[in-house]
């Protein structure tokens, strides 16, 4: 049986002199299998071709389509509407990004600053030398590394938590999880104290408040308590 | 701690960065640990009421140092609390360092914790709500200790619940939500625990956690009106110290043994 799904939705252009936030409400017909990004790319269709918001995969894997759904932050492509029961979905932009219009924010140019700030890349002195057969990793470390890497930068774990929406400058749960990233890696020749001067300050490390939304918010279900966790004691305990 | 130079640039002058948030951080949580326990240890102490008028004041004069002393010295007590209390301003410092410190701060922390509707993030508001007004009540409380040591006892602590009893009842709530708030969060800041399932571990710590407030606010509220009860009851003597049944009975004997 379908049913009527209601979307509300901010529309708010901040570049725009006239524009004045305001939130709108679309009705449409639920079908099967509706996912918000369907319910979304219909509404730009039929009822509103104004409405601004993104995707690229449409299959949780660009991490392009993070937006609030009901005050939680979600990858819109692999939100059902079915398992919203009253058929109603509230949306709003990610916080923390820079909002280009409605629901389309800036995460693209926050994570490429995030990966410099924590110098998300192997720092070695080793000439790779490519004629050369590759040293084999410990499968269990690459296992390790791969799993910490799955990351896709949507950035619900930077809208999710309290701790950055009060400091802006606070680094986040990605970008603790790419430095937990590298200190797995044996390919890259950083020390402790190396990322101390990353992370170790109020902003990075020892500003998270372990308020786990990044967590439990993750699409990627990635270890995010555990590795700022295990991060805060490595740092903690360099003299 | 920081010169001029560091001071002014934030780093060190061979460009390093300062150690002390590290620092900071883990005295922020060695201090919360040291309260956190220190209060279960505290609320099973004053709840010794529940047993007898008279364990409980045994209890007081062991640590004034009953074993020790022919007198009991209520400053070993002052000297026990000043301790405690130099404990809880640092700790009040350090976590001062995470309060909201503005309106804007504030705001979007309550708007964002309203429609995230996420239990931890919630928890945390409550913390810094309950941390915040112990600035006060917890202060107040310690002075009293401090200051008046010697008043600890059934009918002292009963006295002084009659007439506090609302400071009280908002003590005991702000030090049981924030305390086991305070040693979950602990849990998951640093990882203890956690074995391999961190997931799985973090929703047994937090049924621990709720365990363990409510054991201890219903033990602190039935101790809270034990206290309230002795005082009412000695109302009319008022200021009057406790004296323990075998040393009544001592009296007695000796005016019985005067009178014979
Ligand atoms: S850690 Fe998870 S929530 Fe954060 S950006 Fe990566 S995939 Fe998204
Ligand atoms: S569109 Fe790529 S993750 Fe949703």
């Amino acid at each position: 049986m379908s049913r009527t799904v209601t979307i509300k939705a901010l529309k708010y252009n901040p570049n725009s002199v006239v524009s004045k936030p305001h939130m709108v409400e679309y009705k449409l017909e639920e079908t099967e299998g509706m996912t918000l990004f369907i319910a979304l790319s219909k509404i730009r269709e039929t009822m509103d071709p104004d409405l601004s918001f993104d995707f690229v995969c449409r299959a949780g894997i660009c991490g392009s389509c993070g937006m609030m759904v009901n005050g939680t932050p979600q990858l819109a492509c692999r939100t059902l509407t079915k398992d919203y029961d009253d058929g109603v979905l509230e949306l709003f932009p990610m916080p923390a990004f820079k909002l280009l219009k409605d629901l389309s924010v800036d995460t693209g140019n926050w994570m490429n600053d995030m990966s410099k700030r924590v110098e998300s890349w192997i720092h070695t002195n080793e000439e790779v030398d490519i004629s050369k057969l590759e040293a084999p990793s410990d499968p269990k470390i690459a296992e390790e590394v791969f799993e910490i890497d799955r990351c896709i930068e949507c950035g619900i774990c930077v809208a999710a938590c309290g701790t950055k929406l009060m400091r802006p400058d606070f680094v986040g749960a990605v970008g603790l999880n790419r430095v937990a990233r590298f200190y797995a890696d044996p390919h890259d020749n950083r020390t402790d104290e190396d990322y101390y001067e990353l992370v170790g300050d109020d902003n990075g490390i020892f500003g998270c408040m372990s308020l786990v939304a990044c967590e439990d918010n993750c699409p990627k279900h990635l270890p995010l308590q555990s590795k700022i966790a295990f991060m805060r004691r490595k740092l903690v305990a360099l003299r | 701690m920081s010169n001029l130079i560091e001071g002014f640039l934030g780093k060190s002058v061979d460009g390093k960065k300062s150690r002390l948030p590290a620092k900071l951080d883990y005295i922020q949580s060695a201090t919360g640990l040291f309260l956190g326990l220190f209060m279960w240890g505290h609320m099973f102490f004053v709840s010794t009421i529940l047993i007898s008028k008279d364990f409980m004041y045994s209890l007081t004069k062991f640590m004034e140092g009953s074993m020790f002393f022919e007198e009991p010295k209520p400053g070993l007590v002052s000297l026990a609390v000043a301790v405690v209390f130099i404990i809880f301003i640092v700790h009040a410092a350090m976590g001062m360092r995470k309060l909201p410190a503005s309106f804007r701060q504030w705001q979007v922390y309550r708007t964002h914790m309203k429609m995230m509707k996420h239990d931890e993030t919630s928890m945390w508001f409550i913390q810094a709500v309950t941390g915040f007004s112990m600035f006060f009540l917890g202060s107040a409380h310690l002075f009293l200790m401090l200051t008046q040591p010697g008043s600890i006892g059934p009918y002292g602590s009963g006295d002084r619940m009659l007439t506090l009893w609302p400071f009280y009842l908002m003590l005991l709530f702000a030090v049981e939500l924030h305390g086991s708030i305070g040693l979950y969060r602990l849990c998951i800041k640093w990882g203890w625990f956690e074995g391999e399932n961190s997931k799985e571990t973090r929703k047994t710590l937090k049924k621990v956690k709720w365990t363990i407030t409510i054991f201890f606010l219903v033990l602190g509220l039935t101790t809270l009106l034990a206290y309230l009860k002795i005082g009412m009851d000695h109302s009319d003597n008022a200021g009057e110290k406790y004296h323990p049944t075998t040393q009544i009975e001592k009296i007695y004997n000796a005016n019985t043994e005067v009178t014979a």
